[in-house]
């Protein structure tokens, strides 16, 4: 029945979207491993993992447009869900070191040791399990997106100042994961990971399967959000984000719509973090910075806001764009950023998968007119 | 009879003022000239009668003997001062403080003093100045003499309280005396008692301090006594902690209002969402630097006015901008909140941007003019000029603001294009051009608040970024589109931070602020204080 419900979601372009994903998850690891370093078609680590964060960044636009684009909810603040889900693996990949650390302490992490603490922190127990870590990357950021989501979506705080808030509580988790009686690293935040579940980190094999398995969440994900949209539960959510009024006039509880589709974006923001860290090798407070979430606003907008593809494009093509300009020209970076996004907001308020179609209905129109 | 008291009154002092004048002045030669005669003992004699004598020209005396600078001259055995002027030592006569050329040392003879007359000079200079004619003189000595607590000075004291007239300057040294009195383990417990009530009654730090010494040293009824007078100073502390406390908050609040009050015009009246507001702020910190590089460069002597120089100039840079931002992208955008607060990011980052690249990074030197440097003691509250200026800024700028909103036609139009936009547009009134006036006028008060920030802030490129949030806290806080509502939002949120921060800490603090106004927008979604009515969409 879960199939059935997945799969009536799936257009042929979604398909061969998942497709797509899935084939290049497969391909690059593949290219990464087997292919010689002389080989032209040979993709060298650190691309790999460059396109590792890539992915992980796509999975979380598309929680932000499942949101904002399906249910017209502005959150400055999935980037918090994101870092949290990101921190939850950080803790578990603490744990993992072990005796390697610098003070060789075999339950504390080295930078427990050094701030003096004698005993692990209630809420490290339990961290040393894979298990329980992949259950809080999704209860983490789904507990707190259901606390903010029941009180605000039942007050109708809506809007911007919705936003607002949002925004806030990004700042207020960014100011305590920045104080070191936290407990969770200050502003250094967990880094020096050796082992995720037995393998290194650092090798090259362990890098594949990490690539792959983000595709494979993002895949999932998109897939998951297919059938979330296309359902009939999808249309009411569609019809909230457009009047949303109207919908409790005629007697939806609208409330409820919300807080699912808020916590169920929290939990996919969450499961890009935690994907995220390994990759990257470091979680820290920065991560929640207001500006982080609002960047991955501006990834859901340029690629398309409403469309499930869109944010995908955007995240890939904001953060290749970013990589490649921060080398090259550092200064013009903030630049392009702030233009992308007065130019998409003023000309482009569909993206460019809005674009594209634009494009097509208007060759389409051409030539329906030309045989005339 | 009656209308004559007051002239006989001032009659006799002016004869008393007039025979002491030329009593003291005859008696100070015969003074000096016992200073430089006899041997150490005799010196000290004489030390001690040019203190009792009371005359504020003896202080400089004994201080120049202190130091070794009081020669007689061998040629007409005449008393000079003689301060080290190149080889030579330059002289003014001591009785008189009239110039008396200069000479060589060989042309003089130092008169000797050891460490023993030292001390003594050092006492009878300490009670001259008890005696001096200048108010603030004789305060400071009093202070001083609380301080130092020196027992040798008690007889001194007395013979100063006995002529005070002031009574501030009385009750300072009542409560030297005090002092002294309860740091001389043998004096009787009587004016112990009365010496320890004094000193409860000025209820300071130092009077705490005191107070405590005595209850360890001390038993019986002066040690009760003393732990009752501490305790009573411990609660005055903690009262004028707290009026500090507020005071700090409210300096806090006024820099969150000025901060704020830009943005709930555009954001209130407007409904518009400036997230480059910060950026506006930073511009107008920015312009304050220019202006004073200029002025260092080119016209040193007017830096006290340059921060009124950089205001008009700070709001016409970041007005003009606003205007230019309104006209080209933010028209176009409403009726779309969440595009608007996209777009303007957009539009802070590119700000920031442009303003790294013209002036760096790093954090630029914007100096204090004279009159906004310094503090004073209110009670015993500290209270530095620089943040009173910015309070007293801030609450202009908000009056001005709203008798700018109240009076004048531009207000009126503002007013009405936020109340009803049709309306207002069909009865002629231009909303395209009134929509950039407002927007221009919010910039502007940001880049004024840039120049008070320029003041207690690093200047950076990231000024701005570290008030957008809170600013928006307080317009959301005190409820989107009332002036008077960001008034209070600013100065509840700055006292509520200030008073967390002892026992939370400055982070910790400002978190719980953040989730409480989270809390509260849960509560209340259209802030403190709500428009209500048909504007309200």
């Amino acid at each position: 029945m879960i199939t059935r419900f997945l799969w009536q979601g799936m257009d042929r372009n979604l398909r061969l979207c998942v497709l797509l994903i899935l084939a290049v998850g497969i391909a690059l690891p593949l290219a990464n491993l087997i292919l010689a370093a002389t080989n032209p078609a040979h993709v060298p680590s650190w691309v790999l993992q460059l396109f590792g964060k890539y992915l992980c960044y796509a999975l979380l636009a598309l929680a932000v447009d499942l949101v904002w684009g399906f249910c017209g909810i502005l959150s400055l603040g999935h980037g918090a869900f994101f870092a949290l889900g990101g921190y939850c693996m950080g803790m578990y990949l603490m744990r993992q070191i072990g005796t390697r650390g610098v003070y060789g302490n075999p339950i504390l992490p080295d930078f427990m040791v050094f701030l003096n603490y004698k005993e692990l922190p209630w809420f490290w127990h339990g961290f040393d399990h894979f298990w329980f870590a992949a259950i809080m990357v999704v209860l983490v950021p789904s507990v707190l997106a259901f606390a903010l989501g029941w009180f605000a979506f039942r007050s109708r705080v809506t809007g911007v100042y919705l936003s607002i808030i949002t925004q806030a509580m990004t700042f207020a988790l960014m100011l305590a994961f920045f104080r070191n009686d936290m407990g969770l690293g200050g502003n250094n935040g967990l880094t020096d990971f050796k082992d995720i579940l037995g393998y290194s980190v650092q090798a090259s094999e362990t890098r594949a399967v990490l690539f792959f398995a983000s595709a494979v969440a993002l895949a999932l994900g998109l897939v998951i959000s297919a059938a979330v949209v296309s359902s009939r539960f999808g249309k009411a959510l569609t019809a909230v984000r457009d009047a949303e009024s109207r919908m409790r006039f005629l007697g939806y509880r609208v409330e409820g719509f919300k807080l699912f589709v808020f916590v169920l974006s929290a939990a996919m923001a969450g499961v890009a973090g935690a994907l995220y860290v390994p990759q990257v090798g470091i979680i820290n407070p920065g991560e929640f910075a207001p500006g982080n979430s609002i960047e991955a606003v501006l990834w859901v907008a340029v690629g398309g806001r409403g469309t499930l593809v869109g944010p995908i494009i955007g995240a890939v093509l904001v953060n290749f764009g970013k990589t490649w300009l921060t080398g090259a020209l550092p200064e013009v970076w903030l630049f392009a950023l702030g233009a992308l996004f007065i130019v998409v907001t003023l000309v482009l308020p569909k993206g460019i998968v809005g674009l594209w179609g634009q494009m097509k209905t208007r060759s389409q129109n051409r030539k329906a007119r030309a045989p005339a | 009879m009656h209308f004559l008291r007051p002239l006989s009154v001032l009659l006799s002092v002016l004869a008393s003022l007039a025979l002491a004048g030329t009593v003291l002045a005859a008696d100070l030669a015969t003074l000096v000239g016992n200073l430089t005669s006899g041997g150490l003992s005799e010196r000290e004699a004489a030390i001690t009668a040019l203190a009792a004598s009371g005359d504020e020209r003896a202080a400089p005396i004994l201080e120049a003997l202190g130091a070794g600078q009081l020669y007689t001259r061998t040629s007409d055995k005449l008393v000079v001062i003689g301060k080290t002027d190149g080889n030579r030592l330059a002289l003014t006569e001591a009785v008189s403080g009239k110039p008396a050329g200069s000479a060589v040392e060989a042309d003089l003879e130092r008169v000797r003093v050891n460490n023993r007359l030292r001390g003594t000079i050092e006492a009878a200079v300490g009670s001259l100045t008890l005696m001096s004619p200048n108010a603030r003189v004789r305060l400071n000595a009093a202070d001083a003499l609380f301080k130092r607590r020196d027992t040798s000075a008690l007889a001194a004291l007395d013979q100063a309280l006995a002529a005070e007239k002031d009574p501030r300057i009385k009750r300072a040294m009542s409560e030297a005396r005090a002092a002294i009195v309860l740091a001389t383990p043998d004096s009787p417990p009587a004016q112990k008692l009365a010496a320890i009530a004094v000193v409860r009654d000025r209820a300071d730090r130092d009077s705490l301090g005191i107070l405590k010494t005595v209850a360890a040293a001390s038993e019986g009824e002066v040690k009760t006594a003393a732990t009752a007078g501490a305790d009573s100073v411990e609660q005055t502390l903690a009262a004028w902690q707290m009026a500090q406390n507020v005071w700090y908050g409210i300096s806090l609040g006024s820099v969150l209002l000025l901060a704020a009050i830009g943005l709930a015009i555009t954001f209130g009246t407007m409904g518009v969402i400036n997230m480059a507001h910060g950026e506006m702020v930073m511009l107008g910190a920015y312009t304050t630097f220019v202006v004073q590089e200029v002025i260092r460069t080119s016209a040193p002597h007017l830096f006290d006015v340059s921060l009124v120089i950089a205001l008009p100039l700070a709001f016409l840079v970041s007005g003009a901008i606003g205007i230019l931002i309104e006209r080209t992208i933010i028209r176009f955008l409403y009726g779309r909140p969440l595009d608007t607060l996209l777009a303007t990011w957009g539009l802070s980052l590119v700000l920031q941007q442009a303003v790294r690249s013209i002036f760096g990074s790093s954090n630029r030197e914007v100096g204090a003019p004279s009159w906004m440097s310094g503090t004073f003691q209110l009670g015993q509250l500290n209270i530095t000029y620089g943040r009173l200026w910015i309070v007293v800024f801030a609450l202009v700028v908000f009056v001005a603001l709203i008798l700018l909103l109240r009076k004048t036609p531009l207000g009126l139009y503002m007013r009405a294009v936020t109340q009803n936009r049709p309306m207002a547009s069909a009865v002629g009134i231009r909303t395209p051009r009134v929509d950039a006036l407002t927007f221009g006028l919010g910039s502007g008060i940001a880049g004024l608040a840039g120049v008070a920030l320029s003041q207690i802030d690093n200047v950076s490129p990231n000024l701005g970024q570290g008030y957008i949030i809170d600013s928006f806290m307080v317009v959301v806080f005190g409820g989107v589109g009332n002036l008077f509502g960001t008034l209070i939002g600013a100065m509840t949120l700055g006292v509520v931070n200030k008073f967390l921060e002892p026992y939370a800490g400055a982070v910790l603090g400002k978190i719980l602020v953040l989730v409480f106004i989270i809390m509260f927008i849960q509560r209340r979604p259209r802030g403190l204080f709500a428009l209500k009515g048909r504007s309200v969409e």
